[in-house]
């Protein structure tokens, strides 16, 4: 067993999220198994093997380019209204489930 | 009126030039698609939500372009559907979670607003996995969707509705997603093309994030010509996403009829291993003899670390998901659980009511590996096993233009048969994950049918930004079939 019930619990209080019993006993039934099979990469020695984080690390772009101008396009001007202007105030709160027509209205802020 | 017979045999040129030749309008036409989803649908389960103000409003815009004897866009009229995903603006998008259940987004997603200026009509928003978690759909919060071919199996998944829709021509052409085979296993499920492009082909903007250095947008046709013409509408640089990449887009169409003999095809024996169902084995080996008799050289290449794709995967996948559905709080858009006393029991409760099992599962297995003490062992030893298996591809890309394989080891499953078992499931990607995790362009092809009628689907594989190449190979087969 790679994880016991008190990771279960502090893992689901990291990502925000309660969990019925039933839930639980799921969750620590998967991750065991699931965990189980992804220590088959033990296997594989990766000392001396850079980490990959993206694809777009690599490719993408001519090869001639080098270095940091490789990726010259993919940052830009700071510009004053953005590439897409910002959503008008009430389309940007259309969507919220509670408001005051200015601001995001959310329960009590309390420490837990 | 377009007779049900007319419908199954669409293309995306036919409707061009039915509209311009003034035989039918893009309104009639979408009035005779509506008509057959509203009819076909209820048994299949591949629209969350009808468009058609939108569609209407499109297909009128087209037709007075035929009406002053104006040439048509490229996809002028054709009746598309757009996985639910990709936020259309003013058009409900759930990602097939209850926790989006009434989000109306304020924008267009790129690869969609593309296809509509390129002409395309978008007749609605296609079911999925919820938030695109799954090899089956049936973890969409909604309901399953049924396999055209065979109502009682799945139609793989997660963009199960975008290739049922294709497959039972209720849309000539869709958009799906990819994060680990998306496209590819339910394009091969519902024997349907189904493209993948490269990681940086077509940009990201607007696609719901699950894993983002793995998700991509690609498309869903009847044949390789019109998935050319789709990528060809939805390629290219956007500013928006600064992972698409700056290089320009080659004419995919025109590249098609480039001779194929020549061509280096390469095949690995990790993908005909153990679990691979004879049949399938049978009928993608003709397909690879099929390419042999065009005049390809078919080479074995080597892709060592291939076993190891699917753990990898699962934990850059879920890692990634972790971080990127932290966004769903209940503040800003979606659902809210009611009666919390602080901000933090609001989140929680939101999230437990908000997110389905497979949901919930992915985001503790992610949020486990990207925790204190196990980054190093999970996460990082996964970030360095992908670069093994990218360079896999490498090594084989100096010997070969293509590399085929199976799409996925068996034919579409029952409904319910693997949805106990989260393994079992993830394992139906076994094919597919290693082009994502490369970022390499992949497309299922069908090649056959087993002895109960269900399709099966060759996979080929293409050096990064050729899918020229990869078309090209996939276009000569289905040609010569």
């Amino acid at each position: 067993m790679k994880v016991d019930e008190k990771d279960v619990s502090y893992v689901a209080d990291l990502a925000n999220l309660e969990l019925s019993d039933e839930e639980r006993a799921r969750m620590l039934r998967d991750l065991n198994s699931i965990l189980g099979y992804i220590e088959h990469l033990n296997e594989l020695d990766t000392d001396n093997v850079a980490p990959m984080a993206q694809v777009s690390d690599r490719y993408g772009v001519d090869e001639i380019l080098q270095g940091t101008d490789r990726f010259a396009y993919a940052s830009r001007e700071d510009i004053l209204n953005g590439l897409r202007k910002s959503l008008p105030h009430d389309e940007a709160l259309q969507n919220a489930p509670e408001t005051d027509e200015t601001f995001l209205i959310v329960p009590k802020v309390i420490e837990r | 009126m377009t007779t049900e017979a007319e419908i199954s045999t669409l293309t995306i040129d036919g409707v061009r030039s039915a509209i311009t030749n003034r035989q039918t309008t893009a309104t009639a036409l979408v009035h005779d698609f509506y008509t057959r989803i509203r009819r076909e649908d209820p048994g299949i389960g591949a629209f969350l939500t009808l468009s058609e103000e939108r569609a209407f409003a499109q297909a009128e815009r087209i037709d007075k372009l035929a009406d002053a004897g104006e040439p048509l866009p490229p996809l002028g009229g054709v009746p598309v559907g757009i996985k639910d995903v990709m936020v259309t603006r003013g058009v409900r998008t759930t990602a097939g979670s209850k926790i989006l259940d009434n989000f109306i987004p304020p924008y267009d997603c790129t690869a969609v607003a593309r296809m509509e200026a390129a002409g395309a009509v978008v007749l609605g928003k296609l079911n999925c996995d919820e938030f695109a978690m799954g090899s089956s759909t049936e973890n969409s919060a909604y309901k399953p969707v049924r396999n055209p071919r065979d109502k009682s199996r799945v139609p793989g998944g997660s963009s199960g509705g975008s290739a049922a829709a294709v497959a039972a021509n209720m849309a000539i052409a869709t958009l799906g997603s990819d994060t680990g085979g998306s496209i590819r296993q339910p394009a091969s499920f519902c024997g349907v093309v189904g493209l993948k492009p490269t990681y940086g082909r077509v940009s990201r903007n607007g696609l719901i994030a699950f894993a983002s250095s793995l998700d991509h947008i690609g498309p869903f046709a009847k044949t390789v010509k019109e998935a050319a013409l789709v990528l060809r509408t939805i390629a290219g640089r956007d500013p928006m996403d600064s992972t698409s990449a700056d290089l320009s887009v080659p004419d995919y169409v025109a590249e098609l009829d480039k001779p194929v003999k020549g061509l280096k095809v390469g095949v690995a024996k990790e993908y005909f291993g153990a679990g691979l169902d004879p049949e399938v084995q049978t009928s993608v080996e003709a397909a690879i003899q099929k390419l042999a008799a065009l005049g390809c050289e078919v080479v074995p290449v080597s892709l060592p670390h291939t076993e190891y794709a699917i753990p990898t995967y699962y934990i850059v996948a879920t890692a990634e998901a972790s971080s990127n559905l932290a966004r769903y709080d209940g503040v800003r858009y979606g659902f809210r659980a009611r009666g919390a006393r602080t901000l933090s029991d609001m989140y929680r409760k939101t999230r437990d009511g908000g997110f389905g099992i497979e949901v919930k599962r992915r985001i503790m297995l992610g949020t486990y590996a990207l925790s204190a003490g196990y980054y190093d062992a999970y996460y990082l030893k996964a970030q360095k096993v992908r670069s093994l298996l990218t360079r896999d591809f490498d090594e084989a890309f100096r010997k070969v233009d293509v590399i085929a394989t199976p799409t996925s080891p068996t034919p579409a499953f029952k409904l319910g048969e693997k949805v106990n078992d989260p393994l079992a499931m993830y394992l139906a990607d076994i094919y597919t994950v290693t082009a994502n995790l490369a970022g390499i362009p992949g497309i299922s092809v069908p090649c056959g049918e087993t002895h109960n009628k269900l399709p099966i689907g060759l996979q080929l594989f293409g050096r990064h930004f050729d899918e020229a190449t990869l078309l090209r190979a996939a276009h000569a087969y289905e040609q010569a079939r």
